[in-house]
């Protein structure tokens, strides 16, 4: 028991759960984003290998890193908009395009990396982000290394997670989306335009989708590896719904499943010895589907997500 | 009083793949007027009024709109943006509101530029406010829609085209969901905004509300329009002619002593999610021979009382017993053994399977039944055969037995919703809104099975937002309200009226 | 401007005509990322043909790899015509491959008549188990069982993993994560002497018959349809709707269980942690390109089996990255997703009326 508690006051601990939070952050907001609007993008998965390899990618090509942030942002969307045209003007199942969308980008991700990098053995490397170290205020105790020895894409993240919050509650675009997602009818009667405000949300969310891909190849490590988004992108899908489709409690998921995901690697070295590893390592999957078990009973969907609208027609 | 011409729509046409809605449509609106477009069920007086408002693009035909210098302009079709810039707002049958937000954001929504960072509330609310007090509606502009009662939902919906500056308004079925005093007072409003200059276009099947408010008559039948009538010179006799074609059967009732009781509600109470669909101490009993009636506007408690009858929603307090025997548990499955025969209130929705065959959908309630199955193989040419001649029987008109269910009209829906449920000679039958929507021939089908089952000795409950059908079929009257159900010891209108809307009776 | 109107009636040709429409333009679009990795395309699409047609070994090669898509085809398809999205068949083959190598694999012995008919019923019951659990996690709490199957994938490899390294380790492996092989008369036998294709195809081309004639004829596959077309009717109806969603993902567990059996007590003999190359979600390609129809399963399987084995053989012989076949499969479902849009739909050009844009 103590030394959990050891554990949980460690900077290191708080540290990491920001780090493993973050690409969490992005991913959430984007699934937020689309479901707001009435539509489900089970192409995240896809979306986040896109990111993570695309990003990567232009930085290794020499783009720098900020480069390699809009690349992956626009890799995301264009990918992003592939689901949006399947799903909103032509209102087909948003479960069977969004899998079909993750298919298609993992595989064309996999197949542009072995067409660019055929024969190498260890995967080539590219300088990441590297910690924004503020004077002064990472030094501070505690809270120094926690917040101010972050990379750069996670301070983009906690600034997302304003900006979505700003614009969903303060906004008439946010009004829009939000009515879009709740009854598309109240949109068109106003005037307003259902099918572009779901598509630009679906691909406004399936941008920050790929950031939280390109954190992993520009951040986390530094080099792309098949199957590193080893499901991240579900487990988004699930927070969303924890998170009851509000920014600051996807904020408050992300961390909280960080929290874990540090804790149980931590506790791992402390009683490794009794427990097979695959406990911890199965330990976020798990944890998730509990989340969402959890939330499912008082979710409140929004009431048009999974539901076409077509134009005139009754 | 009438002078300047508004509005004219000349020689509008629309079909939906094979069915013609509108044909050749020509309508014309002044200021101040109000004119009421008068039609059955599919007439097409919504479509007509949805290519108005551009939701739906005609096939041909024109719309002119009277201009700021009050010359008629051409109107671009197809465009709700084009129709609210012209000053034409539409309040919908079925609301266009968004839930999840304020009556307040639900007014603003489009009316904002949408790449504005920050909006300007106060303007906004100022405005409302003047609005609210010049027409007399009033909501509480605060609380999410989705928790506001349907009266205070159309009053939100009307705001809402007032706020866009209307000079035309078009409702649609605007009393549909509203007791007979809320549908007045809503007139009076009407009246006397058209005074101040705005014209109304108001779309009913109603043709006691359509001759007591409206200045002009149009009305539609089988989505051509067959005549106009100043509303002064015009009769309900007149105009039910015009709108049928013909004059309206009447329904005959045998008299009969009411029998032993079929089902007794003691003190039943159910637990809805909302005060909507909840139930508190409820007593109820019907008899065989006899059509119990509960009327009541829609969202009062129907949904509850019609749930556990169906054996959907279970009862939190007290028993449900019928011929003497207890339910116990609540499932459909239950119910359809003790004999209770089901018309769901949303037939599309509850009533039947769309892509599965007619065939198919006419055995649904009846998969254990060793006529239609043995060992779990299902007998088709059993089926076909039950299929064609319950089609015969109950003159259900399709494709044919084999064609999906969703192919078949609304009308014929509901014919084969009552074969299933009538063959069966089912003890007890819950006929919930078993005419809506439907047009005058069918209803009246549908009012002459119910009268049949009666004389058969099953005992009926009829749950209707139509008054007129409740006094015209029931025995006897029950009025819901919030949840309560009262015995009503009249057949007097206003009596009842008030008595829907929760004041004393 | 153009507008979408809905066909009358859908075509007939429509049903079979478009998945091999848009197999067709899924493989032709495959020139595009041919011509970016630099190969000649024509001499591609023909290694690709010659690797399916070119011998009896290549096309019994397809056959063998079209099994296991058959089992996840039908497992999905049955699924998702009941509305329940069984997005976890990866897994449920996993669970399916290591009942059978836990029982196959000498824990008991007895002669194939026994053995072999216990090894199914073990890997369906383990696969039936695997969706069972998502099922009742929605039916009870009403957890969205696309999120949870998908997760519990990945909860199940790493079972996997944790049973390869632990209880079914192979001692004789050489340290080798992988299970002991399972034992001659546990085996389904070989359909032609010398070659792979296994008995697994006899059993997963009767499960498709079986699967249409339940559909179409008991009332099981009547409920099955009712729940997935309209799921408050067939409940106001009298259908027992849980319980049907239940049973529907017993039987879609126990199909996808069956896909690992087979692969393992077929094929391969003994279990490692990569006998499925995404048979799963190749499944639900499967599924959606046979328009959820069991018999149209096996066309579709035999197709993307086509596609594996082709664009392996061609990137074999070119150099070519083999994730080309991932990319075609990939990109056939989403060509028979937009191919069913102009199935029931159309574009039609009007003309406004009055004046306006």
């Amino acid at each position: 028991m103590m030394d959990i508690l050891q554990i949980v006051l460690s900077e290191s601990f708080w540290a990491a759960s920001l780090r493993i939070a973050t690409p969490l952050i992005f991913g959430v907001l984007g699934a937020l984003l689309c479901e707001r609007a009435g539509v489900l993008n089970l192409g995240i998965e896809g979306i986040f290998v896109v990111g993570a390899m695309s990003g990567w990618m232009a930085v290794w090509l020499g783009a720098g890193l900020w480069g390699g942030v809009l690349v992956a942002a626009f890799a995301g969307a264009l990918f992003g908009l592939i689901h949006a045209i399947l799903t909103v003007p032509l209102g087909l199942s948003q479960h069977v395009s969004g899998l079909g969308v993750t298919l298609f980008a993992t595989s064309a991700s996999y197949f542009a990396y072995r067409t660019a990098l055929p024969n190498v053995t260890s995967p080539p490397r590219i300088e990441p982000f590297g910690a924004l170290d503020i004077p002064i205020l990472s030094d501070l105790p505690f809270l120094g290394p926690v917040l101010f020895q972050q990379t750069a894409l996670t301070w983009l993240a906690i600034l997302m997670v304003a900006i979505v919050w700003y614009v969903l509650n303060r906004t008439a675009l946010g009004v829009a989306i939000k009515a879009v997602g709740d009854n598309p009818a109240s949109i068109d009667a106003q005037g307003l335009s259902v099918y572009g405000l779901r598509i630009g949300a679906v691909v406004a969310g399936s941008a920050l989708m790929a950031l939280g891909g390109a954190f992993l190849t520009m951040s986390a490590f530094d080099a792309f590896f098949f199957g590193m988004v080893n499901g991240r992108g579900w487990i988004c899908i699930a927070l969303v719904i924890f998170a009851s489709w509000r920014p600051g409690k996807a904020l408050l998921g992300a961390l909280l499943f960080g929290a874990f995901d540090a804790l149980q690697v931590r506790l791992q070295t402390e009683v490794g010895a009794f427990l097979p590893s695959q406990v911890f390592l199965a330990a976020p999957f798990v944890l998730s589907i509990i989340a969402l078990v959890i939330a499912a009973r008082s979710a409140d969907y929004p009431r048009a997500l999974l539901t076409p609208w077509f134009k005139g027609q009754r | 009083m009438i002078a300047d011409k508004v509005l004219s729509l000349e020689g509008l046409s629309k079909r939906f793949g094979s069915v013609v809605a509108n044909d050749n449509v020509s309508l014309e609106l002044y200021r101040g007027e109000i004119l009421a477009l008068l039609g059955e069920n599919g007439a097409g007086k919504t479509t007509l009024m949805n290519m108005l408002f551009g939701h739906y693009l005609p096939d041909s035909g024109s719309v002119h709109v009277a201009g700021e210098k009050g010359a008629l302009r051409p109107l671009a079709l197809g465009h709700p943006q084009a129709a609210l810039e012209a000053g034409i707002g539409m309040v919908h049958q079925h609301f266009t509101l968004a839930e999840n937000l304020s009556a307040f954001d639900n007014i603003l929504l489009g009316s904002e530029p949408l790449s504005r960072l920050r909006r300007d509330r106060s303007t906004g609310r100022a405005k409302i406010d003047q609005i609210m007090s010049d027409s007399g509606l009033r909501a509480d502009l605060d609380i999410p829609v989705g928790r506001m009662s349907v009266g205070e939902r159309q009053r939100v919906e009307i705001l809402k085209a007032l706020y866009r500056d209307v000079s035309i308004l078009v409702l649609d079925e605007p009393t549909a969901v509203l007791t007979p005093q809320e549908a007045d007072t809503l007139f009076e409003n009407i009246g006397a905004m058209a005074k101040d200059g705005l014209s109304v276009i108001f779309i009913s099947h109603k043709l006691r509300e359509v001759l007591a408010f409206s200045h002009r008559i149009a009305v539609l039948r089988h989505g051509t329009k067959v005549g106009e009538i100043a509303s002064a010179d015009a009769t309900e006799r007149t105009i039910a002619r015009m709108m049928v074609g013909a004059e309206t059967p009447e329904t005959k009732r045998e008299s009969h002593e009411p029998g032993a009781p079929v089902l007794r509600l003691e003190n039943v109470s159910v637990a809805g999610r909302s005060r909507r669909d909840s139930l508190s101490d409820a007593d109820l009993t019907v008899r065989r021979h006899e059509i119990l009636g509960v009327a009541g506007v829609s969202g009062n408690g129907q949904s509850a009382l019609a749930g556990i009858i169906s054996g959907l929603m279970p009862l939190s307090k007290g028993a449900m017993v019928i011929d003497n025997a207890t339910i116990n548990g609540h499932d459909p499955l239950t119910m359809i053994r003790a004999g209770v025969g089901r018309i769901p209130e949303d037939r599309h929705h509850d009533g039947i399977v769309g892509s599965m065959s007619v065939a198919e959908n006419m055995v649904i309630e009846r998969l254990d039944d060793p006529e239609i199955q043995t060992r779990g193989l299902l007998k088709r040419d059993a089926i076909q055969a039950h299929a064609e001649k319950l089609a015969r029987d109950y003159d259900v008109r399709g494709p044919g037995v084999e064609a999906n269910a969703r192919l078949l009209s609304g009308g014929n829906i509901q014919k084969m919703i009552l074969a299933r449920v009538f063959e069966r000679s089912p003890k007890l039958i819950l006929a919930n809104q078993p005419t809506r929507g439907l047009d005058m021939g069918a209803a009246a089908e549908v009012a002459r099975r119910l009268l049949e089952a009666r004389s058969r000795g099953a005992a009926i409950i009829l749950i209707s937002e139509d008054l007129d059908e409740i006094l015209s079929l029931s025995d006897r009257i029950m009025v819901i309200h919030d949840g309560e159900l009262v015995e009503a010891d009249t057949r007097d209108r206003e009596t009842l009226g008030l008595m829907m809307a929760g004041e004393a009776a | 401007m153009i507008r979408i109107e809905p066909r009358d009636a859908p075509s007939r040709y429509w049903s079979i005509g478009l998945p091999i429409l848009s197999g067709v333009i899924a493989l032709a679009l495959a020139g595009i990322p041919l011509a970016f990795a630099g190969a000649d395309i024509t001499i591609a699409f023909g290694e690709m043909f010659k690797g399916v047609f070119g011998s009896v070994f290549a096309f019994t090669e397809m056959l063998t790899r079209a099994t296991p898509l058959i089992f996840t085809g039908l497992a999905a398809a049955l699924a998702f015509r009941a509305r329940l999205w069984n997005i976890g068949a990866e897994g449920q083959l996993y669970l399916g491959a290591m009942a059978a190598v836990a029982i196959g694999s000498g824990a008991i012995d007895a002669p194939a008549l026994v053995l072999v008919p216990l090894i199914i019923a073990f890997g369906c019951a383990a696969g039936a188990a695997g969706m069972a659990v998502p099922a009742a996690l929605k039916t009870r709490f009403g957890a969205d069982e696309v999120v949870t199957t998908l997760l519990l994938n990945f909860v199940i490899l790493i079972f996997l993993q944790y049973m390869l390294e632990g209880p079914l380790k192979d001692p004789m492996g050489l340290g080798w994560p992988q299970s002991p092989p399972i034992l001659d008369q546990g085996m389904l036998p070989p359909l032609i002497e010398r070659m792979r294709v296994h008995s697994g195809l006899v059993i997963a081309l009767i499960c498709a018959v079986a699967a249409h004639f339940v559909l179409a004829r008991t009332v099981w596959g009547f409920r099955l349809r009712a729940v997935g077309e309209n799921a408050a009717a067939a409940r106001h109806a009298g259908i027992p709707v849980n319980r049907t969603v239940m049973s529907v993902a017993i039987v879609s567990g126990a199909l996808a269980g069956m896909a690992g059996v087979s692969e393992v007590a077929g094929l391969k003999g003994y279990l490692t942690a990569d006998l499925s190359p995404g048979f799963g979600f190749s499944g639900i390609v499967v599924a959606m390109l046979a328009g959820l129809s069991p018999l149209g399963v096996v066309a579709a399987a035999l197709f993307i089996a086509s596609v594996f084995v082709g664009a392996d053989s061609m990137s074999r012989a070119m150099g070519v990255s083999s994730f080309l076949a991932d990319l075609v499969v990939s990109m056939s479902l989403l060509c028979v997703l937009i191919g069913g849009f102009f199935a029931r739909f159309r574009l039609t050009r009007i003309q406004t009326a009055g004046a306006g844009t």
